[in-house]
């Protein structure tokens, strides 16, 4: 216990020991505030989810912190819905028993460009006779565009852009742009300022009412953005942590402990089984991996546990059982180790008590270097499209994001996230392996 | 470490003594030779564990034979004759025609029987032909498809690891030299950025130059149209190498060249180099025959290591680039389920690998001595 105090003590003492410490426990508190915020059943149903789930965000937009870099500001997401606590609808009754109900809608327009689409979801309630709404927005400078009206449906949709009749009253082919635009201006310069939209419904029966739902979809979304599918990059990229460490941790020591363990029966026991675990890592060696795990994934089963399963078959007689093998001769001919078997020490408790311990200092640099390397070959795998099937991860990110041409788009947040955070895992657990290496191997430290 | 410097020991046996060029020479042979045999022997346990795994649980069997039942079934429905036969004769001949065209395959004999054939076949690269994919002339045989493809990868990585080896060697010995600099300090702390794969850093290539400088195409690896003339040719294949050859480059040199340089200082405070010094020998003479004579044999076994993980992974690095290679062909072929030509590429990969490890075991012959002069 006190030498590994010590040791971490003097990993303190390197710089890109202490950076990537300070990486990696950022990522596991990330991904244990992932696991509460979003449980692993919510995860799946909001990235399976359509167009019910993700109605209310833009498509491809980037996030909403790029505003803070570039001049234009850019329109961001803005939902205006009946059932908020600051719209209020007063209800009038007229002579003829209909009601009126009229409510607005409060749009602070200060942005340089216009919304991707405008879409006001409705929903009445009625026994037969439809409600009637009318539509106006009155702008900042107090002109009033009449926008439409129709008889509320039990839902429905409109959507501003598609409106031919709004798109011929206001003398432009994307209406939703020329209503925030100032009058006579070509092309189009949006005019900033506070905009009202008035709503107003008539009701034919006591209990009839309409909640609606307005959507200015912006041009950049939330802190990640969002993807082809509407849908929030924030799960995925959140989501994508805690996948990488478990994969490349579990990974990592699975193979470790079963490379490390062979080899120091290999080497023990010398003979016919040690050549055969020589062969068997020679023919290892020649079997191509990613090819295999893509047979694999396409033939059997992508589930990210089935690769991991593999992953550590495949590894096990990796190149590590060499690099062991070299140290475990030179422990094997240690005097302790001759004392231990001048007073009748097992051979299970040879290799298990006296020479395995004896590697540790090693190994755990080994370990933590090779999770980065799992890390990517996850991706790797998620990029060729042979990514779990359920679950959000960074590779699959990439994945969607280059088959639907992001970087030709010049969508390139899409892709740079999840690299940035691909990047940044990969090299905290890098830099501490190469750390460690100099702290455990002191006689490394000199050159 | 080394894979070959243990099994080395047994092979260089002393040869009687002839003229010492011969004796080298018979050595070398035979060391060669051994090497050619245990690796034939991996080659073939390295197919056949790919066969084994493509057909675990006789998975690709059902695909085939529900492919059969489908085909007949078909060709049933399309013969007028077969047609207007009455439902209980028709289906008969329905299962005997598919019994026939499974026997045609052997499809009816056990897998253990089937294995071994299906191992003569891959393994005299009889591939058979495949599901959807065909070549650009037009073949449906995956030999073809596979062939067609493999001058792409083997110019793209070929070139890269010749670049990535030199490279790495200069930048190894200079830093060596220069073993505390600046630049030795900048490669040391850039060296765990070689934990990310080609592919990755590819992406960033991708977003900088072609995306963002627009001065080199974003993957291929001719322009369109296809320039006409030979030099034109080259010159855009050149262009279109540019960052694939970079990516390659950046994901692996600075992890090599800290590696290699940390043999070259090992090396460099033995007595004999002090002794070449102290004899007044140039230093660029000291480090040719004093400093990379004896560590070429460990540069080399880490360079197989290196070339192994950077053949594995072309299926995805040519995805990125879009480089039409043996490994995008892999990846389309999982794209449209095309078993064969999974299997196929697979079996090539195994047979670059063990291709690549051989030619390196020769280069490996030709630089240490212990195997020209014999002697453990």
């Amino acid at each position: 216990m006190k030498s590994l105090q010590r040791s971490f003590k003097e990993l303190l003492r390197y710089p890109s020991g202490v950076a990537s410490l300070a990486i990696i426990l950022a990522l596991l508190i990330v991904s244990a505030y992932t696991l509460i915020a979003i449980p692993y059943g919510d995860a799946i149903v909001l990235w399976r989810g359509g167009e019910n789930i993700w109605y209310q965000s833009p498509k491809n937009a980037p996030p909403a912190w790029t505003n803070f870099f570039t001049s234009k500001k850019l329109v961001e997401t803005m939902i205006f819905n009946t059932d908020d606590e600051d719209i209020n609808k007063t209800y009038e009754v007229s002579e003829a028993g209909n009601q009126t109900v009229t409510f607005e809608f409060p749009i602070d327009y200060q942005f340089d460009t216009f919304p991707q689409e405008l879409t006001l979801f409705t929903k009445g309630t009625f026994v037969e006779k439809a409600p009637f709404i009318s539509i106006v927005l009155v702008t900042p400078d107090g002109r009033e565009i009449r926008i439409t009206d129709f008889a509320v449906q039990k839902t429905g949709t409109y959507r501003f852009s598609q409106d031919d009749r709004l798109a011929r009253r206001v003398g432009s082919q994307f209406p939703h742009e020329a209503i925030f635009a100032q009058p006579g201006s070509d092309p189009l310069v949006p005019l900033k300022g506070e905009y009202v939209m008035k709503l107003s419904l008539v009701t034919f029966e006591a209990d009839s009412d309409v909640d609606a739902e307005l959507v200015v979809y912006g041009q950049v979304y939330g802190i990640a953005g969002t993807d082809h599918l509407r849908r929030d990059l924030k799960v995925a990229l959140l989501w994508g942590i805690p996948v990488a460490l478990a994969f490349g941790l579990l990974a990592a020591l699975g193979t470790t402990i079963t490379t490390m363990s062979i080899s120091a029966i290999g080497t023990w026991y010398g003979g016919w089984v040690g050549e055969l675990i020589q062969h068997i890592t020679q023919i290892n060696l020649v079997l191509p991996l990613l090819p295999i795990l893509i047979m694999v994934g396409t033939f059997y089963d992508r589930s990210i546990w089935t690769i991991l399963g593999v992953t550590i078959l495949f590894s096990i007689f990796g190149g590590g059982i060499l690099t062991y093998r070299a140290v475990f001769m030179q422990v094997k001919e240690s005097p302790y180790i001759e004392a231990a078997r001048a007073y009748g020490a097992g051979s299970g408790r040879i290799i298990f008590q006296y020479l395995v311990p004896r590697i540790i200092p090693m190994l755990i640099p080994q370990l933590v270097t090779l999770i980065p390397t799992f890390v990517f070959l996850e991706a790797s795998l998620a990029v060729l499209g042979l990514g779990d099937p359920v679950l959000p991860t960074w590779g699959k990110v990439i994945q969607d994001a280059q088959s639907n041409g992001a970087l030709y788009q010049g969508l390139y947040y899409w892709v740079l996230e999840p690299a940035v955070l691909l990047m940044l895992t990969g090299l905290a657990f890098a830099m501490l392996g190469f750390s460690l290496d100099r702290v455990f191997n002191p006689r490394l430290r000199g050159i | 470490m080394t894979v070959e410097a243990q099994t080395l020991t047994p092979e260089a046996i002393p040869a009687p003594k002839k003229s010492p060029t011969a004796a080298a020479l018979t050595r070398m042979l035979r060391f060669t030779g051994m090497r050619l045999i245990t690796l034939l022997f991996t080659v073939v346990t390295s197919i056949y564990l790919t066969i084994l795994i493509a057909n675990m649980g006789g998975y690709v069997d059902n695909i085939r034979r529900g492919d059969i039942r489908e085909a007949m079934s078909i060709r049933i429905m399309a013969d007028p004759v077969l047609r207007a036969l009455p439902p209980d004769v028709r289906a008969a001949r329905l299962e005997e025609l598919i019994r026939l065209e499974e026997e045609r395959l052997g499809l009816n004999q056990p897998f253990m029987v089937r294995s071994f054939r299906y191992l003569a076949n891959a393994l005299t690269l009889n591939l058979g032909r495949s599901q959807n994919m065909t070549s650009d002339s037009g073949s449906r045989q995956v030999r073809l498809i596979i062939l067609e493809r493999l001058p792409a990868t083997l110019m793209l990585f070929g070139l890269a690891n010749i670049f990535l080896f030199f490279a790495s060697l200069f930048l190894g010995l200079f830093l060596s030299r220069r073993y505390g600099s600046f630049l030795d300090k900048v490669i040391i702390a850039l060296s765990p950025t070689s934990s990310a794969p080609g592919w990755f850093y590819g992406i960033f290539l991708i977003v900088i130059f072609a995306a963002g400088f627009r001065i080199l195409p974003f993957g291929g690896m001719v322009g369109t149209p296809v320039p006409e003339t030979t030099v034109a040719y080259i010159l855009s294949l050149l262009q279109h190498m540019v960052l694939p050859v970079a990516a390659i480059l950046v994901s692996t040199i600075f992890l090599t060249a800290y590696n290699w340089r940390t043999f070259f200082l090992i090396y460099s405070s033995e007595d004999y180099v002090e002794m070449a010094k102290a004899k007044g020998l140039r230093s660029r003479d000291v480090e040719r025959r004093y400093v990379l004579r004896p560590t070429l044999p460990t540069i080399i076994t880490t360079f197989t290591l290196l070339l192994i993980g950077l053949w594995t992974g072309a299926p995805i690095f040519e995805t990125v680039f879009n480089w039409p290679g043996l490994g995008q062909t892999i990846f389309r072929a999982v794209g449209l389920y095309d078993t064969p030509v999974i299997v196929g590429s697979t079996v090539i990969f195994a047979y670059l690998l063990a291709v690549s490890v051989f030619l390196l075991d020769f280069v490996y012959a030709l630089v240490d001595p212990r195997v020209k002069v014999g002697g453990s």
